[in-house]
């Protein structure tokens, strides 16, 4: 695949836990121009293994002088966010992938809900440009732990403050799920991005009502879970890998030198799915690619966030 | 690079004819004796030097005659170029696409100045020189999509990526072997797909599709498709067809190598970056059973794909009426020695 190389332009923090960079084309030129709800992967080579995160692009599609993410700073890293945070300076050079879209808004929406919480604001800030600029009928409703969390507001109440509502939680203001979808014109669109928990709810609640599932959109970037270390056999490479707790059958395979299909790493896009042929313990499916009739009939797997509790784990690759 | 454009005809007196280095560089699509329908999608990288993959879009002698066919197809149906309302900027990431592209790789044929957003386009084979502002399409003589698509070889549809599938909302189409842009604008990818035969049993139409669905920039793929045109017509379309569907009775195995010709599909797809859209290119390459045989590794290999071709690929490929002809044509360079696998000529 086909990688672009950036370099860090300057680095702030914006709320407690989350840094923006912002990155320019490390060769001095134009970076490619993206639609707003994409990501780029960020290859981060830490000492002894390599980590790569998926983040969503914040600033303006259209400008290709540089592009800005938001790292928040995850308590349970396995060091991918920690790395961000701790290893990255002024002036680093970063390998990341093209931008992907697996979070587009739909060109033939009426109208267009936009649901953050917390760090997910991010894709809806490029969005937002997109939807300015196409004259596009949205409203985004924003919700954050406290004022120190408010990642962004004061920037959307500058840009958008008509389009835009912000729920504190810490002065008791919630987003009532319920009402806000009933009162949405037909042929609305919602999109939701933040914490599992506030994803789950909106998108079971908006189910519940009737909307068409092609009208509910979610991103979630998933990291690979922890687990107990097992052997993962390759059929058609003959090899056997040893995947420790910490890692993802995919870096475990890439370390390996296995050349394993991937695109988002999170669990969203399906690219990297693997045919099972044996274990002799059970899947741990942690994506949100495969249907639950995929994950119960134990033939496929996503190596990028998904494991399995084993001793071998015999995959077609 | 120097290309010399050749003056001649895909209709009424059919003058197209490849020249010797055309034919060399013919993407012959048959690497064993047996064709079967299959996914076939490989990295669209550039190279070898000379080949029709050099470069990102293939330039060649027959481009300012095939410009003209083209026009001539609009001008009689304007229809054959369409885009839903929400594909514009879909249509100006192609402009941007084919411009750039055509730019870089043919300086000596194309010129593409940027100052901001105004930007010249200028096109010396085709005689055209254009300023505008890239995103007004006010400042166009028409969309930038038809403006493009009219100056780059093959058929263009833009894909609109929605509801986990993928839907034709624009295309500019003409030279299509037999569907027809008027019925397929708007559709998704299973409805486009639906009448191809041996491929659901396969599930080749499922996991295509969920390979273009993560289809990067930067990344394009391609793949060869076929069939066969009597003459070397660029309009098949089903809305013509009373011009050109007769012409199959006319086939018999003493004028096959002049009348029959490999019809061979360059498909090629981007990802576009402001549209999040895929361009899907096709690009057609015709050569005539005569000239095919100036390589006769060639002709005992098609010779041996369309005697055997499954009878439901015979059928859907509208070859049904001629193919004995054909086959009885090509007999006489296939004397059944083993000729290993590879699509390269001798």
């Amino acid at each position: 695949m086909s990688q672009l190389q950036v370099k860090v332009a300057a680095i702030d923090d914006v709320s407690a836990g989350v840094r923006h960079f912002t990155l320019v084309d490390a060769h001095g030129g134009e970076l490619p121009a993206f639609s707003g709800g994409s990501h780029i992967v960020v290859t981060m080579p830490a000492p002894g293994r390599t980590y790569r995160n998926a983040y969503s692009l914040l600033s303006s599609p259209e400008n290709r002088a540089h592009y800005e993410i938001a790292v928040h700073r995850q308590p349970q890293s396995r060091g991918g966010s920690i790395y961000m945070h701790e290893q990255v300076k002024v002036g680093s050079v970063l390998d990341i992938s093209y931008p992907v879209n697996l979070f587009a808004l739909s060109r033939v929406a009426k109208h267009h809900l936009l649901i953050a919480g917390g760090i997910g604001i991010t894709p809806f800030m490029a969005q937002i440009h997109d939807l300015e600029r196409l004259g596009g009928d949205y409203s985004l409703h924003y919700g954050f732990r406290s004022r120190e969390h408010a990642a962004f507001a004061d920037a959307l109440k500058a840009r958008v403050s008509q389009r835009a509502v912000c729920y504190d939680e810490s002065l008791g203001q919630r987003m009532d799920f319920e009402a806000l979808l009933r009162a949405q014109p037909l042929g609305t669109h919602v999109y939701a991005c933040g914490p599992q928990g506030m994803v789950e709810a909106l998108v079971s609640t908006a189910r519940g009502l009737g909307w068409p599932e092609h009208h509910i959109h979610s991103e979630q970037f998933l990291a690979p879970p922890v687990g107990e270390p097992f052997t993962l056999k390759l059929s058609k490479s003959e090899l056997e890998i040893t995947v420790q707790g910490d890692m993802s059958m995919l870096e475990a395979m890439e370390a390996a030198g296995v050349d394993a299909p991937s695109l988002c790493r999170g669990g969203a896009c399906g690219r990297c799915e693997l045919e099972v042929l044996g274990t002799d313990g059970e899947l741990q499916h942690h994506d949100h690619y495969l249907s639950d009739a995929d994950k119960a009939s134990g033939r496929k797997i996503m190596p990028c966030v998904s494991r399995a509790k084993c001793g071998y784990l015999e995959l077609n690759l | 690079m120097s290309l010399a454009f050749k003056q001649e005809t895909f209709r009424d007196d059919y003058t197209f004819r490849n020249s010797p280095e055309a034919i060399r560089r013919f993407p012959f699509p048959f690497p064993e004796d047996q064709y079967m329908y299959s996914v076939n999608i490989e990295p669209h990288t550039a190279g070898p030097k000379g080949a029709v993959t050099e470069f990102t879009l293939d330039v060649d002698e027959h481009y300012v005659a095939e410009c003209r066919d083209k026009a001539i197809t609009l001008e009689q149906d304007p229809g054959r170029c369409a885009s839903l309302p929400h594909m514009m900027d879909a249509e100006w990431d192609f402009l941007e696409f084919t411009m750039e592209s055509l730019a870089r790789d043919y300086p000596e044929q194309f010129n593409l100045s940027k100052n901001g957003k105004e930007w010249t386009w200028v096109n010396r084979p085709l005689g055209l020189e254009q300023s505008f502002v890239f995103g007004d399409a006010a400042t166009l003589p028409m969309g930038p999509f038809e403006y493009m698509g009219r100056q780059v070889q093959g058929d263009f549809v833009l894909l609109d990526q929605r509801e986990d599938t993928l839907f034709a909302d624009a295309g500019i189409v003409t030279s299509q072997a037999d569907w027809s842009l008027a019925f397929n604008v708007g559709m998704s990818w299973h409805e486009w797909h639906g009448p191809v035969p041996q491929v659901t049993k396969l599930g080749v139409m499922d996991r295509a599709l969920k390979f273009l669905m993560s289809l990067q920039q930067a990344n394009p793929v391609r793949r060869l498709n076929w069939t066969m045109t009597i003459n070397p017509r660029l309009d098949t379309s089903p809305e013509n067809y009373p011009l050109w569907g007769g012409d199959r009775n006319k086939v018999n195995e003493q004028n096959a190598g002049e009348l029959a010709h490999l019809r061979v599909e360059l498909q090629t797809l981007f990802r576009m970056p402001r549209s999040n859209a895929i361009v899907f290119s096709i690009r057609c390459y015709l050569i005539s059973m005569e000239e095919m045989a100036t390589y006769p590794r060639w002709a005992k290999r098609f010779h041996r794909v369309l005697r055997d071709l499954h009878p439901d690929l015979v059928e859907y490929k509208g070859i049904t009426k001629y193919q004995q002809a054909v086959v009885a044509w090509l007999s006489r360079f296939d004397d059944g020695a083993d000729i290993g696998i590879g699509t390269q000529p001798e």
